[in-house]
């Protein structure tokens, strides 16, 4: 078995210190611990804390990645100070290798590492109609549901309500009143639960609030953050793919009638026909909206001209068209009976051995980001497929 | 001040359990917790929950399982209660959301566990816990308009009337710092365990026996403080939990010779026999040389029999545990994990409706003893406990509460935590650190109360918890503000462990017999005749608490002798 006992040595801790009954502004705090290199971030706060001043604040209690306490800013990348290692923490600190902890962003300080999770976070939470829905009468016993959709709605069941996500959520940060990665994630829990009765309720809500599921940029911050592998972006474009595909709801961004714009042109054509994109994505060349939307844009069109980005030619004849090969492609997803939506929790790591990486001993927590590797790998690329 | 028909203290299963049961009552009710509703410690429940939901099963039998785990120090009316009501709660947790892993025919899924005679428990991966209490919290939203939420708010006392009933309790909002007077018909103590007297402990921080000792304080009895359970498996790297769950998919316990020993031990449940049996069997392959890794101190647990893809499926968490906190795959190589301290079967004495003997003070989940778990808990019956005895708490409590007025309660009380904990903050540099204090009970704890007990470790624990006791009277705090000052709680809920150390290490001084978790090298036969009992300890103002018995209730089960 993989041998990671270091002997222990020293770390110096930089903390994020505020105290709202000083009058004072936040200040940078050092401590230098003494720990082994694989112990956590939140173990080297306790010694801190234990040994020195006891007056730290941080909420923590498992220790162990699982009560979703001690979420926390290390070396500017948010995550659980318990599921961050020391030796990883190094890694990522800057030129002076010292570990800087910070409170989480997007919520207000109470204190130091504290912060107010109640007035962002579980706001939100709320806002969702965080409960199920279940028929009325309930079956004398548990509902038949299929095995693998329990499985699906566990991934984002496995979210610890950290708020990672919410702390870097970069969309939230230019719109506080964004629902947010943590929330969405949980509205998909009810909408992808086949026992709740109202999902084209909870879809057309989240669809019709401007600050709702249209309102995320795709930046993954979230999917990074996420100490669990819940991805919560993924599961707002599940949310975004349900809502068009299966309830034709009206998209804010219309991104839906632009995604299978894009399909069919790909099909058709190989590489991209910016002149069929753009009206396709509006019904069509004789749709008002997508005239409505050229004319919207014709000074973006004009500059891309002037500026040899596109001829006139190009733009408007397309002369390249699919090959064998793109057809190939369309064949053979679609040549599948059900739609690819599964996630890790389903399809595990099996398909990973082939590039060998799971196979080599785990250095703990030795990602470039600072983080312990986050719980689901590949979650991004297979639950978005 | 706040008043409500029923206060529930602690927001883990129990208590969030009983709040929804006595909303459901109709009745008034403030959920009161020192953290946030879903850090409560329920959330670390790995493996799942046992009830006889197939049409093959039978409750009875479960009951027999958890007799016979418990070895025979369970009560077996409350056994009953709990087995036979145990498929209508997980059905009941099925209906309002939990999203319990199916079978192929979209029925609840069944996994093995420890000590049962059949495949009768139900799961969500190896998050079970944590997705029943984050449902249960789902509900709590639900409930918003009729069951207050104080999160963040520490209790320091539990308020007794002239009659010596229990009117409500005087808590903290850690927040800000104020001191706040609840009042209440009736308090029902959902607070949790003791893990934390204990070092190292699968335990979160926040287990520090809170209400054990608040209920002490006031007079309640304590029953089987002595019987701590050790997991089998913890990593021996940090005392993390790893479920029994990858024991009930097939993984085997392997010791230097790569024998799986539990043949000598269990040869009809092998892996599978309760936790007390498997983890005396490591203890004793670790003690007889047969350890593996570093001082030949642990064992190995082999989840790498276990087809991958169900690995993934259903051992998820601990696929990360191992990957994160360990640095190894569990897919691809055996763990390395020992027995360490996981919870306590005792707790506050209550009846099957959650009652104590103080009128008007309930006690359901960890910080209770009912008793249903006895000498031993099984695995998988910690969750179904907390939810059943929770659930009958809060419709007990909330029928109680209808026939009575609001007790009258003044604000003395409070004013008295005030200054307590104000003569704390101010208390001069000269003693010991708090966190000094907490870890020397930890380790002695873990060395003199653990799998294997003799009477000289016994005696040598309790002087030092006295000693620990005197020298936390004088242990200082740096933090002086009153703005989460946990350093003060900190200090507060040292008193409260001390307290329930002494009672564990009381009572198992006091059982000189070895039965379920307490195994005596000096007295190594179960002794019916005189400890089929159950042991309570008092608070009594002296020295020690005072020390009385009350007998076992067998309804149909009598003792036998203990084979897996």
């Amino acid at each position: 078995m993989a041998d990671t006992r270091k002997p222990s040595q020293d770390f110096t801790l930089r903390i994020r210190r505020y105290d709202p009954e000083s009058g004072q502004p936040p200040f940078w705090d050092e401590h230098t611990i003494n720990l082994e290199p694989h112990r956590s971030v939140l173990e080297g706060i306790l010694q801190a804390k234990g040994k020195y001043d006891g007056s730290i604040g941080i909420r923590c209690s498992c220790k162990a990645a699982i009560c979703g306490s001690c979420g926390v800013r290390v070396n500017g990348k948010p995550g659980l100070a318990c599921h961050t290692h020391l030796s990883a923490a190094l890694k990522s600190s800057g030129e002076d290798g010292v570990i800087e902890v910070e409170p989480m962003g997007n919520m207000p300080i109470i204190k130091d590492l504290i912060v107010d999770m109640d007035a962002v976070h579980w706001k939100k939470i709320q806002r969702v109609t965080p409960w199920l829905l279940a028929q009325d009468p309930l079956p004398e016993r548990e509902h038949i549901v299929d095995r693998e959709a329990m499985v699906d709605v566990t991934q984002s069941m496995a979210c610890i309500q950290c708020g990672a996500c919410v702390s870097d959520c970069l969309s939230m940060e230019v719109d506080p009143l964004f629902i947010g990665p943590a929330a969405l994630a949980k509205a998909y829990r009810f909408v992808g639960d086949p026992r709740d009765v109202q999902q084209f309720e909870r879809l057309k809500d989240l669809a019709e609030d401007p600050h709702g599921m249209y309102d995320c940029t795709h930046c993954f911050k979230c999917i990074e953050a996420c100490p669990k592998g819940v991805a919560p972006m993924n599961q707002i474009m599940r949310l975004r793919r349900r809502a068009g595909g299966d309830h034709h709801i009206n998209d804010r961004n219309n991104g839906y009638n632009h995604e299978h714009a894009f399909v069919k042109n790909i099909r058709k054509n190989g590489l991209l026909h910016e002149n069929d994109l753009l009206a396709d994505s509006f019904g069509g060349k004789f749709n008002p909206a997508a005239g409505l939307f050229l004319a919207k844009s014709l000074p973006v069109i004009t500059r891309a001209l002037i500026r040899g980005k596109a001829t006139l030619k190009v733009a408007l004849l397309h002369p390249h068209k699919a090959d064998d090969h793109v057809k190939r492609i369309f064949d053979t997803v679609e040549g599948r009976e059900e739609r690819v939506d599964l996630n890790l929790y389903i399809t595990g790591y099996d398909e990973d051995d082939k590039n060998g990486a799971a196979n080599e001993p785990v250095v703990v927590g030795a990602g470039d980001d600072g983080q312990a590797s986050p719980s689901a790998p590949g979650a991004n690329a297979k639950g978005a497929s | 001040m706040p008043s409500h028909d029923v206060l529930i203290i602690g927001a883990g299963l129990a208590g969030q359990r009983a709040a929804v049961a006595a909303a459901d009552a109709g009745v008034s009710v403030a959920i009161l917790s020192k953290v946030h509703p879903v850090r409560s410690h329920s959330v670390a429940a790995a493996g799942g929950i046992n009830a006889a939901v197939s049409v093959t099963d039978d409750w009875r039998s479960h009951a027999y399982d958890t007799v016979k785990g418990a070895d025979f120090l369970g009560d077996q009316d409350a056994i009953e209660v709990m087995c036979s009501e145990a498929p209508a709660e997980v059905m009941h947790l099925e209906h309002i959301g939990v999203t319990f892993h199916r079978n192929d025919s979209g029925e609840l899924d069944l996994r093995a566990f420890g000590g049962a005679s059949v495949k009768r428990t139900a799961y969500v991966a190896d998050i079970t816990g944590q997705a029943i209490l984050h449902v249960l919290y789902e509900q709590l939203m639900k409930y918003h308009e009729t069951v207050d939420r104080y999160e963040e708010w520490f209790t320091t006392s539990l308020i007794i009337d002239e009659e010596g009933a229990c009117v409500g309790c005087v808590a903290r909002n850690i927040r800000t710092g104020s001191m706040e007077t609840f009042t209440a018909k009736n308090v029902i103590l959902a607070s949790g365990g003791a893990g934390q007297c204990f070092k190292p402990t699968t335990n979160a921080l926040i287990c520090t026996a809170d209400g054990i000792a608040q209920a002490y304080d006031v007079g309640a009895p304590l029953m089987d403080m002595e019987m701590i359970q050790y997991h089998p498996t913890t990593l021996v790297e940090n005392g993390f939990l790893i479920t029994e769950g990858a024991r009930g998919e097939g993984a085997h316990l392997l010791n230097s010779d790569g024998d799986r020993f539990m043949e000598k031990y269990a040869p009809n449940k092998m892996e599978l026999a309760s936790r007390d049996v498997v983890s005396r069997a490591e203890q004793t392959e670790i003690n007889e040389g047969r350890g593996v890794g570093e001082d030949k101190s642990g064992i190995y647990l082999d989840i790498t029999v276990v087809p991958k893809k169900r690995v993934h499926e259903a051992l998820r968490e601990i696929v990360n545990i191992g990957k994160d906190f360990a640095g190894v795959d569990i897919t691809k190589e055996p763990i390395l994990i020992r027995p360490g301290q996981h919870y306590i079967m005792g707790g506050v004495k209550t009846d099957i409706n959650g009652a104590t003997p103080i009128d008007g003070l309930y006690a359901a989940g960890e910080v209770a003893c009912v008793s249903v778990h006895g000498g031993n808990r099984l695995g998988a019956n910690s969750l179904l406990d907390t939810l059943i005895f929770g659930r009958r708490a809060g419709e007990h409590a909330a029928q109680r509460a209808k026939g009575m007025a609001m007790p009258e309660v003044g604000e003395a009380q409070a004013r008295q935590d005030e200054q307590k904990i104000a003569e704390i903050i101010a208390r001069p540099r000269e003693g010991r650190r708090i966190s000094e204090i907490k870890d020397e009970l930890g380790t002695v704890m873990n060395q003199y109360v653990a799998v294997y007990r003799e009477e000289d470790g016994l005696q040598k624990a309790h002087e030092v918890v006295r000693r620990l006791k005197e020298e936390a009277k004088t242990a200082y705090v740096d933090d002086r503000g009153t703005v989460f000052n946990q350093d003060v709680l900190g200090a507060i809920e040292l008193g409260y462990m001390l307290d329930a150390a002494e009672c564990t290490v009381v009572g198992a001084i006091e059982r000189k017999e070895s039965r379920g978790a307490q195994y005596r090298v000096d007295f190594p036969d179960r002794n019916d005749e005189d400890f089929m009992q159950h042991i309570n300890t008092t608070k009594n103002g002296g020295d020690a608490p005072t020390i009385t018995y009350t007998p076992v209730t067998v309804t149909q089960w009598q003792p036998e002798v203990r084979k897996y």
